[in-house]
């Protein structure tokens, strides 16, 4: 029996009168490579935000290794993180890769990756500098590690956001159209860095709209529509068969 | 051919009174970036008890001279406070000094001016690093020391640089409250010698000296903070 990882129950989100969400629910095993895949409004990037809380979903529990993220009802009816410190503590266990990169542009590509570690983690400056150099290893980018974000393509900007994000040893990654952002000869070089680590078997939950990528990698594929699951399965079922004709419209189109 | 010697022969008292000028630019220069980046915080927060008292605070202090500040804070304090305890204590000595009031004036003003620049600076930070700083778990607090206002501080640091330069130069309004700095220095050397034009020239050839300097120190330092964004790949 495999631990579960990561569990998203009945997630509602609405941004004014608009619902985004409307009871989005799934589990990550550990070492589940999960993607969600949609058109652009289909509420699938909301979702894996709501995951760690960007996004405070109105209703609904995320779960992570068993402990729930605590929640209390607001005065509007919505929820809010009953405990701060839980919820900052839940995140570090959450990495995310952004679709922007989102490194910090006063910081070199090193200070980014060791700032969580020692600043949240309580780390060393020896120890996080240790570890992130074995990460820029993996990710390839260890000639520019003194070198600022504005510096480096977009390829590289992603893969050392990839390192940020691993370097607090999370027990899931969340990955946010991760190659949206990149030139066509760029968006390779990601996808490789991300199918390393699906092989390494950590647990993952992706907004892709690289097709290719989800049916390598994926061992569950979710397809949201209008802020529902429409169809959910094995990559090889669910994108060479699809039940649903908006599915299958969807992968004609992408 | 006299009035050059004259300016000169002015120029060891004007250089004497110097270190004063310098001390009303550094020490309201901090007090003005601790209390303007703290000005600045409450301006942003979504909560009116701050953001309201914080924008009374800039509007009042930007919108009036800082002439009549300085003579509120000299005349209006001096007035108040020999009638209450503070007549009576150990700070009544440096109080009576006019020094502590140019000081507090100095500061204030600068505080306002320095809070609307870093305003602007926090609120120009792309939304999505604040986010990945969120996401990796940091504190609110930890977020705003780590990554808001290094980032917001030096990227206003030009501006902040200018009116520190500013600020150097509106010291000479200390003089109208009887500090014998630069300025005041110049106009009691005017009334000795009865001339009106070489005191304040070899003050002029003071301040602009000084400024120099502190153009050229203040570019290096801008240079070193924001290599990140000049940065060649």
């Amino acid at each position: 029996m495999v631990a579960t990882a990561l569990s998203v129950n009945n997630i509602h989100k609405s941004f004014g009168s608009v619902e985004v969400l409307k009871g989005v629910s799934f589990e990550a095993k550990s070492g589940d490579v999960i993607s969600l895949i949609g058109s652009s409004g289909s509420g699938k990037s909301t979702l894996l935000r709501c995951i760690n809380y960007l996004e405070t979903p109105d209703e609904g529990e995320i779960t992570v290794s068993g402990e729930v993220i605590r929640t209390v009802k607001g005065k509007d009816g919505k929820l809010v993180a009953a405990d701060k410190r839980q919820l900052e503590h839940i995140r570090t266990r959450l990495g995310m890769v952004f679709q922007s990169f989102n490194l910090w542009s006063h910081k070199t590509i090193l200070e980014n990756i060791i700032e969580g570690p020692m600043h949240v983690l309580g780390m060393t400056r020896k120890d996080a500098v240790g570890e992130a150099e074995v990460l820029m290893e993996k990710v390839g980018i260890t000639p520019k590690r003194d070198h600022y974000p504005n510096q480096l393509s977009g390829g590289q900007q992603q893969r050392a956001a990839i390192a940020r994000a691993l370097a607090m040893k999370p027990e899931v990654m969340l990955f946010d159209e991760p190659t949206s952002a990149l030139d066509p000869e760029l968006v390779n070089e990601v996808l490789l860095v991300i199918k390393k680590l699906a092989e390494e078997g950590r647990t993952m939950v992706m907004v892709t709209h690289e097709m290719s990528l989800a049916r390598d990698i994926s061992s569950e594929v979710i397809f949201l529509h209008k802020g529902l699951v429409e169809e959910r399965g094995a990559p090889s079922q669910v994108m060479r068969d699809p039940k649903s004709a908006r599915l299958r419209q969807f992968l004609q189109m992408a | 051919m006299e009035t050059i010697s004259n300016v000169i022969g002015f120029l060891p008292a004007l250089i004497k009174a110097t270190p004063l000028t310098l001390l009303l630019t550094v020490v309201a220069g901090i007090f003005g970036l601790v209390i303007g980046t703290l000005v600045a915080l409450a301006r942003l927060s979504t909560r009116r008890l701050l953001s309201m008292p914080a924008y009374v605070f800039t509007f009042a202090f930007r919108g009036t001279p800082l002439l009549v500040q300085i003579y509120l804070v000299y005349y209006g304090l001096g007035q108040v406070l020999p009638g209450t305890w503070v007549r009576h204590s150990f700070l009544w000595p440096y109080l009576r000094d006019g020094l502590w009031y140019a000081i507090f004036a100095l500061s204030l003003n600068q505080a306002a001016y320095n809070a609307e620049v870093i305003r602007g600076a926090i609120k120009a930070i792309p939304r999505g690093q604040i986010e990945a700083a969120k996401s990796i778990g940091m504190r609110s607090s930890l977020i705003l020391r780590r990554i808001t206002l290094p980032q917001a501080l030096r990227s206003c640091l030009p501006v902040l640089t200018g009116d520190l330069i500013i600020l150097l130069k509106t010291t000479s309004l200390a003089s109208t409250i009887t500090i014998l700095e630069l300025m005041g220095t110049a106009r009691m050397l005017q009334r000795q010698s009865l001339l009106i034009f070489e005191p304040l020239i070899a003050a002029g050839i003071i301040y602009f000296t000084v400024v120099f300097i502190l153009t050229r120190v203040m570019n290096v330092v801008e240079k070193r903070l924001t290599r990140y964004r000049t940065a060649k790949a």
